[in-house]
């Protein structure tokens, strides 16, 4: 088996390796390699042939594609080194990988690692959803796949499950496809996809939302004849009297993301319950030295471009890591989720460099303030007058403010 | 057109294809037909995974006979069709005084039946094979041990077939008529079967079958069993079966934790008589109390471990009002000679399968003449296991040879594009994708193929000119998809 000793390795070419890596490139990295289990590098971007990537980071609206290109693009003007059809089976707490493509199984040392392997989607059998197994049930990343990138059509008569982004969009798109979508179906009493897609999918498009509304079971043996709704109550339960049911041959669901942190377990890093993603510091650091995360497989985001962001600095920070500019630091201040919010990203922070603050609120509320508090000193603070648990907030905070603090708290007040 | 078979086995499941491959080694015309469109699509491919050991039955019947009898051959004959097997052993553990009686009972009838090495354990040497383990006493039985069921299922069809057994598959039959010489059997593609010899193993439809010979003895109601399968993360919690001590009347041995071979750990199953021999669904109320089972048994657990939930259905001829077990019905017909009937095969019908082949091989060979044939070859090709299972070494030195197994496919399971394609070309010509699934174990990780089934439909257009009409997941009717994007 072959050995290769590189600098910098980034496991996935989606949208948060592609930004990581351009960024290593650009702050001086000589010896980057990204790895990419598919055929072309965009990841997820690849299928999202709808527009609305880039409003921030390029102040237009970009196709998911035209998105990727962007870095793709940029990657290349920089020389930057891909293996693409390339899949990490392992990595140890040394920051070995284990590697597999059409061209042999390959031992890789490297002297530092960025985690950008984004997420997936929960399934049928994850969320234990009662009835039979017909054809005609598909997460909706799937479905898009199929109709996006195989021009297969699903289904004709759809019912959608969850009200993430991705069955919002896929409302949209099957719709547009002739299929008849009856409807989202949300179990909670708020969309979890973002209010501009409820707007530009649902509404645009006549489909009704229904909160506080599930599918409690499934008929058909062979393909799916239907589905039966019920309104649920506070506790999430279904409420005896309210089942319909509702004719159709597709079930998209869209029930939640997932990190695919299946390579940082096996590695043994410190993971947080809260994001599902690995614990980090300011620099996007894990508890293994030199191994940083961003993306999707950190914690799930909203857009896009927030994902770039995000990766930019750990492409920035694995450069410093290796030229030994970032020991890890001796002060690690804690931050914690405190009232009415759900996490908040980094964990730990240094003290000496600014950051930005990542969170979800836990619910939707109007007209309130994000407080950051060291013990009773409030460090930061951000009037907010839409939260919303499927929008990500981001807090800057100056490194003045918190060299001195023991440890932080994030509120909505 | 009429085919002409010496013998004709009605059932691809367990048993019917144990008797395939059984009869295989003689020189005589075989044929198996079958209403899925795959083998092993009902009760052998939806159950614990288990080979019992044989405590649970009463001596003297044919389930404590044949499932002896069969734990003792599943070890070589798993070694030849290249079957993952672990004889794990089993604790069946007591809780409470009654239940110490119970486990005594059962020991006196395991040793009646021929079990070996069964052992009344105290609360200490409990703990030495299962730390952490509730309860009083157990009874423990080394030779218990865990399979592939639906594995098994495929490689005794496989071998029966490259032994030269013909396979109908996606063929319900219909009438069955009696002849002059034995037997004439339509089915629903129109074409006609003749045989000298008919067995029915056609399990949950097994009565039915019956019927068409005017038998109208017997009845079998199906009684569902729900099961939770947990993620991967979670193997070597359990080193062995863990089982509660049975209580009267019960028509399963209880819900337990299961391991499976391949690593995942099963919850269930429940207990539930159904109107319908194809009624699959799971319900609400069962997976909640299913997966409360799961909290008390490994406090490890979170929401997150379960990964997919399926149903079962035995075969049962104890009505609901009776409830509990019969035993097997394995009768050469003496008012239909020629006729071989096999009623009421539940649990323990995958441990007994190897012995009930034996069985009726022995019926036959009473029928008509059973000449060996020198041809027959008992080793199925390729290796027990999936590549994952293998050294990096190993593995890196396939890759060499084949490329294709560098390709992974199926990302949770690790499932290269080598064993996709070697289940797309299977012997017995299956083309539905839970056939690719049962066969390469794709799509059964934690993302259920939200990753790899766009890989593999893409590999069925490009490799195999596949249509969006020619994808089916399992029965005849159900299509994947609904056309081209417009």
């Amino acid at each position: 088996m072959q050995t290769l000793k590189r600098d910098l390795v980034i496991i996935g070419g989606g949208p948060a390796g592609l930004s990581a890596a351009v960024s290593a490139r650009e702050n001086g990295c000589d010896d980057v390699l990204l790895l990419e289990r598919d055929r072309i590098l965009g990841g997820i971007l690849n299928q999202c042939i709808h527009d609305g990537f880039g409003l921030h980071r390029f102040g237009e609206a970009l196709t998911g594609p035209e998105y990727a290109q962007r870095y793709i693009d940029e990657y290349e003007k920089l020389k930057g080194d891909v293996l693409l059809e390339t899949i990490v089976l392992n990595m140890d707490e040394q920051r070995n990988l284990l590697v597999s493509s059409r061209h042999g199984f390959t031992k890789i040392e490297a002297g530092a690692v960025i985690l950008a392997m984004g997420c997936r989607e929960r399934t049928a059998g994850a969320i234990s959803l009662p009835g039979t197994r017909p054809a005609g049930i598909y997460t909706a990343g799937a479905a898009q796949n199929f109709i996006n990138l195989q021009n297969i059509m699903v289904g004709k008569r759809v019912v959608i499950m969850g009200s993430g982004d991705i069955g919002l969009i896929m409302a949209r798109r099957m719709t547009l496809e002739g299929a008849r979508v009856e409807g989202v179906f949300e179990i909670l009493p708020y969309a979890s996809g973002l209010p501009r897609n409820i707007q530009q999918c649902l509404n645009d498009y006549d489909i009704p939302l229904h909160l506080s509304t599930s599918v409690v079971d499934i008929h058909g043996k062979e393909r799916l004849t239907g589905v039966t709704v019920a309104c649920m109550d506070e506790t999430l339960k279904p409420i005896p009297g309210t089942e319909r049911h509702v004719p159709c041959d597709t079930l998209l669901l869209s029930v939640g993301l997932i990190p695919e942190n299946e390579l940082s377990r096996a590695a043994r890093i410190a993971m947080e319950p809260r994001t599902s993603g690995p614990q980090v510091d300011d620099t996007l650091m894990t508890s293994i030295p030199g191994v940083f995360s961003c993306g999707n497989v950190l914690h799930v985001h909203d857009l896009a471009d927030w994902v770039s962001e995000e990766a930019a600095l750990a492409g920035r920070s694995a450069v410093s890591y290796l030229e030994k500019n970032i020991a890890p630091p001796e002060k690690k201040i804690p931050i914690s989720a405190g009232n009415g919010v759900r996490y908040v990203l980094p964990q730990t922070v240094s003290g000496l460099m600014d950051f930005t603050l990542s969170l979800r609120v836990a619910s939707p509320s109007r007209n309130r303030v994000i407080t950051v508090m060291d013990g009773g000193r409030e460090v930061a603070r951000k009037k907010i007058v839409r939260l919303h648990p499927a929008e990500m907030i981001h807090i800057k905070i100056k490194e003045e403010k918190i060299s001195e603090a023991d440890k932080l708290e994030v509120s909505v007040a | 057109m009429t085919n002409f078979y010496d013998v004709i086995i009605i059932g691809a499941g367990v048993v019917g294809n144990a008797i395939a491959r059984e009869l295989s080694r003689f020189d005589i015309k075989a044929a198996v037909i079958e209403r899925e469109l795959d083998v092993g699509g009902g009760t052998s491919s939806r159950n614990s995974g288990v080979v019992h050991s044989g405590i649970h039955y009463k001596p003297g019947t044919l389930r404590a006979k044949l499932n002896v009898q069969g734990n003792a051959m599943m070890g070589n004959l798993c070694k030849e069709l290249k079957v993952k097997i672990e004889y794990l052993g089993k604790l069946t553990v007591a809780q409470d005084e009654t239940d110490v009686e119970t486990l005594h009972s059962l020991k006196a009838q395991g040793d009646a039946n021929g079990v070996p090495g069964l052992a009344i354990l105290n609360k200490q040497q409990m703990e030495k094979l299962q730390p952490g383990i509730g309860g009083i006493m157990a009874l423990h039985s080394p030779s218990t041990g865990i399979i592939c069921p639906y594995g098994l299922t495929i490689a005794l069809a496989e071998n029966a077939c490259a032994n030269g057994v013909h396979f109908y598959l996606g063929q319900e039959v219909t009438a069955i008529s009696r002849t002059e010489k034995g037997f004439e059997v339509k089915t629903t593609s129109g074409e006609r079967f003749e045989s000298r010899v008919l067995i029915n193993s056609a399990g949950l439809y097994s009565d039915a079958i019956c019927r068409m010979l005017g038998i109208d003895e017997y009845r079998i109601y199906p009684c569902r069993g729900e099961y939770l399968i947990l993620d991967k993360r979670l193997a070597g919690t359990l080193s062995l079966l863990v089982y509660p001590a049975p209580h009267k009347g019960g028509a399963g041995l209880g819900i337990h934790l299961t391991n499976t071979v391949d690593g995942n750990i099963l919850i269930g199953p429940s207990n539930e008589y159904v109107d319908e021999a194809d009624d699959y669904a799971c319900t609400a109320e069962i997976l909640s109390l299913l997966k409360k089972e799961g909290h008390d048994l490994l406090p490890g657990i979170s929401a997150a471990d379960f990964i997919r939930n399926f149903s079962g259905l035995r075969a049962k001829q104890a009505p609901p009002s009776e409830g509990g077990f019969r035993d097997f019905v394995i009768e050469s017909r003496k008012d239909i000679p020629g006729f071989i009937n096999l009623v009421g095969i539940e649990s323990p019908g995958l441990t007994s399968a190897p012995a009930i082949g034996l069985m009726v091989r022995d019926m036959v060979e009473k029928l008509l003449p059973l000449p060996f044939k020198a041809s027959f070859i008992a080793e199925r090709e390729g290796r027990a296991g999936f590549f994952y299972e293998l050294s990096p070494e190993e593995r890196a030195d396939l890759v060499a040879e084949n490329p294709d197994y560098g390709e992974v496919v199926c990302r949770c399971e690790q499932i290269t594009r080598k064993e996709v394609l070697d289940a797309i070309q299977n012997p017995l010509g299956v083309k539905t994708i839970n056939g690719i699934k049962y066969r390469s174990r794709a799509m059964m990780g934690r993302c259920q193929g939200g990753f790899c089934l766009p890989r593999i439909v893409q590999i069925l257009e490009k490799e195999f000119g596949y249509k969006p009409e020619d994808y089916l997941l399992q029965h005849a009717h159900s299509p994947l998809f609904a056309g081209r994007v417009r």
